[in-house]
């Protein structure tokens, strides 16, 4: 089932005098194609789980269409959408058993779609078994640790064979290690039952890591959709370029002069088909290089060496970021002096317009 | 030395409730049993179970027996049920939600006494006036009722209505609060998957308001089994004469009452009610204990 956000906007109208509506989402277009996972990606406060709700109805929108497949769902209730949900604190019925709740949904079906209590029992085993969990039926939702809680809450939304599955901050509340694992476990669930599937986070690594695509947010604004590895090599602004990848870009005031970007007075790239102007420069942590014939020189601060990855902390007059940061593969390490040269990747380097940190294709000379 | 240390902080607090909780309660246990007791000679003719004969024969005492349980019995599911309406009322209604809360909640600030009179100039017939409702009842063709002197039923009816509207607030406010503290998420939930509201009333809201609800029930029980003044503000303090004594009342006239001077069969009274308050309080916890089982 394809969902189809068609300039979308949700305004919540300010209680204060005088001051201005908030609009938490903000004329948002995208076709989600069928069978695709989506990642709804954004700080706090972007709209992401606003642009949730609105899909799952449990919000109406200010103005704007959605579409599930060629059915107009925009004023239809949430139990008429036919919409799985699973919520951050995964919301179980704490009184009843985990078969008692994978099975709520399907008891409230009324009159000839009714199952009876033998069907209903089967389809919540069957629901059970996919998130294999039909070994922990009978216990009650505190019995079970917070990963075995999230695949109750995935069970009770698939029970009803929804038509899209919507998942809001699911792995938040789970720690570091079994994140890993539930986020595999999420898209192994997603392609065999091939459900439209959108969720939400404010982890950049965990949407990049399953989705089919994502949708970046801020305030409200779609900033960029797209396969996440096109949306990393490719930013197409400042703040998307900072909130994709770990450590983050460094960012530095710059120009272009010449045929090339100067940052801090020297020559780091030869580029092509850029007009002279002050530009943001941001360069990925592992598009520097170790180089004595560098033309970038910035100062060492520290060396920290973790598991695989020799990171250099250094210092620039230029920067923006607030640390700035090089992961380099390097075997001796005492090697590097307090002042060292890197040689840029270019696919690594890219810059933003001053005004509007959009950002400016360019060519590398001799490329 | 380390095992004296917590019993000398204690101690204050002990010492306090021995002497004015468990002395006390000792005494009365020993006057029940203490035939013909004299408090101002300090002296019986003998130990026995004759203060128990003497109190459950009393007609005075089965006539307060009866009132209480009556009491009891209609009161505390009335209560619970019509706090429980109103709460959820109130909560379903989040702009006006403060302003009613604060009206309902005005009789539990208000002196007893002076409920009492309230209702007195409600209900009460005097030569000049039959009282507010009843000039309702005439309005609607029927004739005046005597709810204060008149019959039983009726005495029982305002004694009944008073005591649902005393204790309404509090139990309007345990269940606004215990309301407010289920999780939104699971009403959210609840509407995804096509919930009635029925159903989400009977399989999500009340199990998990339902030790609320318990304790409300339970703290219900005892109270209106010890209820006497409420009775007093409406009838005057001559209850064996109105029909409508209660147990306590009936304690108390035995102590302090017209002829008074009985702390022996008193403390049988005292005894018994205990014993009533007991046995239905502990039939409370077993089924509460059963249905609340994790």
């Amino acid at each position: 089932m394809k969902i189809v956000l068609d300039h979308l906007t949700k305004r919540y109208p300010n209680r204060t005098k005088g001051e201005a509506d908030v609009i938490a989402v903000n004329d948002f277009n995208f076709e989600i194609p069928d069978g695709k996972l989506i990642g709804l990606l954004g700080p706090s406060g972007c709209g992401k789980s606003t642009t949730l709700n609105l899909i799952s109805g449990l919000e109406t929108a200010t103005s704007g269409k959605i579409w599930f497949g060629d059915d107009d769902v925009t004023n239809v209730p949430p139990e008429n959408r036919g919409v799985g949900l699973v919520f951050q604190s995964y919301a179980l019925y704490p009184h009843l058993t985990v078969r008692q709740n994978i099975m709520f949904p399907l008891e409230n079906v009324k009159g000839k779609d009714r199952l009876t209590k033998e069907q209903m029992k089967e389809k919540a085993l069957e629901a059970a078994k996919l998130v294999q969990i039909e070994m922990l039926m009978d216990r009650k939702p505190s019995q079970l640790s917070g990963g075995q809680q999230q695949r109750v809450a995935i069970a009770r939304a698939l029970v009803k064979l929804p038509r899209v599955l919507l998942l809001d901050e699911p792995l938040s509340n789970l720690d570091a290690r079994l994140r890993l694992a539930t986020r595999e476990e999420i898209r192994r669930i997603q392609t065999e039952t091939k459900l439209t599937t959108v969720f939400v986070t404010h982890d950049q690594e965990e949407a990049m890591s399953i989705s089919d695509f994502i949708v970046v947010m801020k305030d409200g604004i779609v900033q960029q959709i797209g396969k996440p590895q096109d949306v990393y090599d490719h930013p197409g602004n400042l703040f998307v370029a900072k909130f994709l990848g770990t450590p983050p870009i460094n960012v530095f005031e710059g120009k272009v002069e010449n045929g090339a970007i100067v940052v801090n007075g020297e020559r780091i790239l030869e580029i092509e088909g850029v007009e002279d102007q002050d530009v943001y420069v941001g360069i990925r942590p592992e598009g520097f290089l170790l180089d004595e014939k560098g033309t970038f020189h910035c100062a060492k601060k520290q060396v920290e060496v973790m598991g695989r990855d020799t990171s250099i902390v250094f210092d620039n007059p230029a920067s923006v970021s607030e640390s700035l940061r090089a992961i380099i593969t390097l075997d001796n390490r005492d090697a590097i002096g307090d002042t060292v040269c890197f040689a840029l990747k270019p696919n690594k380097v890219e810059i933003f317009k001053k005004d509007t940190e959009a950002r400016i294709d360019y060519t590398v000379k001799g490329a | 030395m380390r095992k004296i240390k917590p019993w000398l902080y204690l101690l204050p607090a002990i010492l306090f409730l021995a002497a004015f909780m468990v002395y006390p309660l000792i005494d009365v246990f020993i006057y029940s049993f203490e035939e013909g007791y004299n408090s101002a000679s300090q002296t019986f003719r003998g130990v026995g179970l004759y203060n128990y004969m003497y109190v459950l024969r009393d007609p005075y005492f089965i006539q307060a027996l009866k009132n209480t349980f009556i009491l009891v019995i209609i009161t505390v599911p009335l209560s619970t049920g019509i706090a429980l309406l109103i709460a959820l009322g109130l909560n379903s209604i989040p702009k006006l939600k403060d302003l009613f809360q604060t009206i309902f909640f005005l009789p539990y600030v208000t002196n007893t006494l002076a409920v009492g009179l309230v209702f007195m100039i409600l209900f009460k017939k005097t030569a000049y006036s039959d009282g507010l409702i009843n000039m309702l009842i005439n309005m609607f063709g029927g004739s005046s009722i005597d709810f204060i002197d008149g019959p039983y039923w009726a005495k029982m009816f305002v004694l009944c209505f008073y005591t649902v509207w005393i204790v309404l607030p509090f139990k309007i406010l345990i269940l606004t609060s215990a309301l407010a503290s289920v999780d939104q998420n699971l009403y959210k939930a609840a509407k995804i998957d096509g919930t009635s509201r029925w159903r989400t009333f009977t399989r999500i809201t009340l199990p998990m308001i339902s030790p609320m609800i318990f304790y409300l029930i339970i703290t219900g029980f005892i109270g209106a089994f010890k209820a006497y003044s409420d009775a007093v503000a409406l009838f005057g303090t001559d209850l064996n004469a109105a029909g409508m004594n209660t147990i306590v009342g009936y304690i108390y006239d035995m102590l302090y009452g017209n002829g008074g001077g009985y702390p022996s069969y008193a403390s049988s009274a005292a005894l018994i009610l205990f014993a009533v308050v007991l046995t239905i309080t502990a039939i409370n916890l077993t089924l509460s204990g059963s249905g609340n089982k994790k």
